[in-house]
């Protein structure tokens, strides 16, 4: 039993039947796909702080309009939901 | 025009990596990737991302993503097959992803596009639509699918097919 991860190659060349084989992925792509993970997590935190970024100008733009006495429909209707 | 079923592969138990079909045939005109597919990675979601002839470079994409509750767009700088659900959603749910290489023989830089739903039986539910580009002007001869972080599990499917 190892827990080397594995590619699945399709090999269209050949008959149908033939065409699958599973092979390991070699230590240079093991390598590769860690350092993937890794810029992944990166970029999942980049999205989220960026998402929250936007959601807390969505915000303050709101609450800046509110005081300058427009209505929440008002809001809405000028912002969206 | 017609469409060509060229391959069904299932994932088997512990998972992989990557799929990969290589030497596609010539004789298409387009192609066309189907894939039913579920994540190990530890989040809700995770990305399907494919790679054209194994080149990990010259490759745009934008994506226009929806949750059911708001819409957001996101640009990435390898090509998206969709967002799957992954291990911390509900169990045994797979999501549906298409991917759609028009004119893969040609010499020119190839476009692509590509959607995907994701699956919970929840409220929650990601839908993304995806453009794509890559500046490789070779014919296409192989198509991988990769999760960006974690394997297919066990059961996932991706189907070939050619238009002709």
């Amino acid at each position: 039993m190892t827990d080397t991860p594995v590619k699945v190659i399709v090999d269209l060349s050949k008959p149908k039947g033939q065409r699958e084989s599973i092979v390991p992925l070699t230590d240079e792509e093991i390598a590769e796909r860690d350092a993937q993970a890794v810029q992944a997590e990166l970029d999942r935190q980049a999205e989220e702080e960026a998402q929250a970024a936007l959601e807390a100008s969505k915000q303050s733009a709101k609450d800046k309009l509110a005081a300058l006495g427009l209505t929440e429909a008002e809001v809405t209707a000028l912002l969206g939901a | 025009m017609g469409m060509q079923l060229i391959e069904t592969i299932e994932v088997g138990a512990g998972g992989a990596a990557s799929i990969e079909f290589t030497s596609i045939p010539q004789d298409g005109v387009d192609l066309q990737v189907l894939c039913s597919s579920r994540a190990s990675s530890p989040y809700t979601l995770e990305v399907l991302k494919f790679e054209l002839n194994n080149s990990a470079s010259g490759m745009a994409d934008v994506e226009l993503y929806g949750t059911g509750s708001s819409v957001t767009t996101q640009t990435r700088t390898y090509l998206t097959a969709g967002l799957v659900p992954s291990n911390n959603t509900t169990i045994n749910t797979f999501g549906n992803t298409s991917v759609y290489i028009p004119n893969y023989t040609s010499a020119i830089a190839k476009s692509t596009s590509s959607d995907s739903v994701s699956e919970a039986n929840a409220t929650f539910a990601a839908q993304s639509i995806h453009a794509g580009s890559w500046t490789g002007t070779a014919a296409v001869t192989s198509v991988k699918l990769l999760m960006n972080d974690g394997n297919f599990v066990e059961h996932s499917t991706a189907s070939l097919y050619k238009i002709y």
